[in-house]
């Protein structure tokens, strides 16, 4: 009886052993797979002469290109200014939003105060605000900023006031029970239970944060990765075009993966991210 | 406030003319009197709606005091049927949540050992299992050295060994603490096992008020237990055939 039971698990338990090493081997290569081979076939199409140049440049050129913008000091003079603009705008958009969502969650009057007008204004595309954000702060580095401030901060509010108002009311229960003051109860119930929902906000905002910024740098900027591409544009310089869309890409990408690490390393309590950390 | 009844004296707990009601509907507590000797365990059993919820909020602090009178001491704790412990802080540190004081993680560490959970000190509260979680409530509950420890169902969600483990910890705590302890509880089995009286409530009124003069341990072969089980169930409006 016991013998049948090895024999029968046995072969199922290699099987899935052999498996499992193979895997995430294959995985990774069928992952990478496709997008390789669309770059080879637009390479392909591109030297073939069936893709013009003019309108598309080549990998390779878009490499070269990227290898002499980055030689000759001008990819990083632009990037360093979009990062700054970036960051600048980012940080006031953080300090606005987190600042205005724990006065309308943690108090019914501040609520009354400030959630209403913040619930209008977001609904406002913040990109139609470039004409009027040009005559009122010219076309210096602060149109850019509050640009970018301005559409960042909401997710940051909206998704902070969202936390702290749907923090579980048996919760709070508990430390009116254990007797805890108004304050602890913000530093040690509220605030890290919103914390979640700050960091999506927060995401959202480096996402957003970008996308204003290359409308930003295509208006009336004479620095940074979105004007080195409206400078490509007059001379047809498609390969410039595409090592800027590269840098954002790339931008993009780097920024989502620190608010990743972040939520890692803050919200090490949630078994999700525990289990991710393990694997 | 009119004098406070005779028989009440040098209790822990008073409860006098309590009434609670919500708009127009039917009172929940209809002028409820009831008090708790110091070191008493009071079993509170009754019906979904019955008021035993409103009564132990009332008695937590969470619910106001709109008509009728009610005294407690002043370090009281309460454990609700769901574990209620922070998620974002680790096992110790809910244990002593708001507590001042140098040596709290040993005072937390000597609680948990007690509730026999000395080897999750550390944990993150979301890796406890469900009889585990209600350890540690217990345990936040112990460590303020409460007077009155309220019970709000502890064990309705645990299977059914998990309980019989807790109602025997419960059991030897309160042997040990001696705190006046009310615990709503459907489970009249339970009851019968850990109180010094049952209180039946209906219709926020108490129905029946049911000394339980067994020695501990109790058994369920006893015969007076059987006995007194017939009588909650029939007070309650089950009938055992």
């Amino acid at each position: 009886m016991s013998g049948t039971l090895i024999r029968t698990a046995s072969p199922v338990a290699e099987r899935g052993h052999r498996r499992s090493a193979w895997r995430p081997a294959l995985g990774v290569l069928t992952r990478y797979a496709s997008p390789l081979l669309l770059v080879l076939l637009w390479q392909a199409a591109c030297s073939a002469g069936l893709l013009s140049t003019r309108l598309v440049a080549s990998p390779v050129q878009i490499v070269a290109t990227g290898w002499a913008l980055t030689r000759d000091g001008s990819l990083q003079t632009n990037l360093l200014v979009s990062l700054a603009r970036a960051g600048a705008g980012l940080g006031i958009a953080f300090v606005a939003g987190v600042g205005l969502a724990l006065v309308s969650g943690l108090s019914r009057l501040g609520e009354d105060i400030v959630d209403a007008p913040m619930q209008i204004l977001r609904t406002l595309p913040a990109l139609a605000l470039v004409p009027l954000f040009i005559l009122w702060f010219g076309i210096g580095e602060t149109p850019k900023i509050a640009l970018v401030a301005l559409g960042s901060g909401f997710p940051i509010y909206l998704n902070l006031h969202k936390g702290i108002r749907s923090i579980d009311p048996k919760l709070l229960e508990m430390a009116r029970t254990l007797g805890l003051s108004r304050a602890r109860t913000i530093r040690g119930v509220i605030l890290p239970g919103a914390l979640p929902d700050l960091l999506v906000g927060l995401r959202f905002a480096v996402g957003i944060s970008w996308l204003m910024l290359v409308v930003a740098e295509q208006v009336n900027a004479d620095s940074g990765i979105g004007h080195m591409m409206m400078d490509a544009e007059d001379f047809l310089r498609t390969d410039i075009i595409l090592v800027g869309l590269a840098i954002y890409g790339l931008l993009g990408l780097a920024s989502d993966q620190i608010v990743r690490f972040l939520e890692t390393a803050l919200l090490s309590w949630r078994p999700s991210h525990r289990a991710a950390r393990s694997a | 406030m009119n004098a406070v009844a005779p028989l009440t004296q040098g209790a822990a707990v008073v409860v006098h003319g309590l009434t609670r009601r919500f708009g127009d509907d039917p009172v929940v507590l209809d002028r409820l009197d009831l008090a708790i000797a110091p070191g008493e365990f009071v079993a509170l059993l009754g019906h979904s709606g019955s008021g035993k919820s409103t009564l132990l909020r009332t008695l937590a602090g969470l619910d106001p005091v709109t008509e009728g009178s009610v005294t407690r001491p002043r370090d009281v704790s309460v454990v609700f049927q769901e574990s209620r412990l922070l998620p974002w802080k680790r096992v110790w540190q809910n244990i002593v949540l708001g507590q001042d004081g140098a040596n709290r993680r040993d005072r937390a560490a000597s609680v948990l050992e007690e509730v026999g959970l000395g080897h999750r000190v550390d944990a993150w509260p979301l890796t406890l299992s469900g009889g585990e979680a209600q350890r540690a409530a217990l345990a936040r509950a112990l460590v303020r050295e409460p007077a009155f420890l309220m019970l709000d169902e502890p064990f309705a969600a645990l299977d059914a060994l998990t309980r019989l483990k807790m109602q025997r910890l419960v059991s030897n705590l309160w042997t040990r603490h001696r705190c006046s302890v009310l615990l709503v509880t459907h489970d009249v089995d339970e009851a019968l096992l850990l109180a010094d009286r049952a209180v039946v409530l209906e219709r926020g009124r108490i129905r029946t008020n049911l000394p339980i003069p067994m020695e501990r341990p109790r058994r369920h072969a006893d015969p007076r237990f059987e006995h007194l089980r017939g009588v909650l169930l029939e007070s309650l409006g089950v009938h055992d055939d």
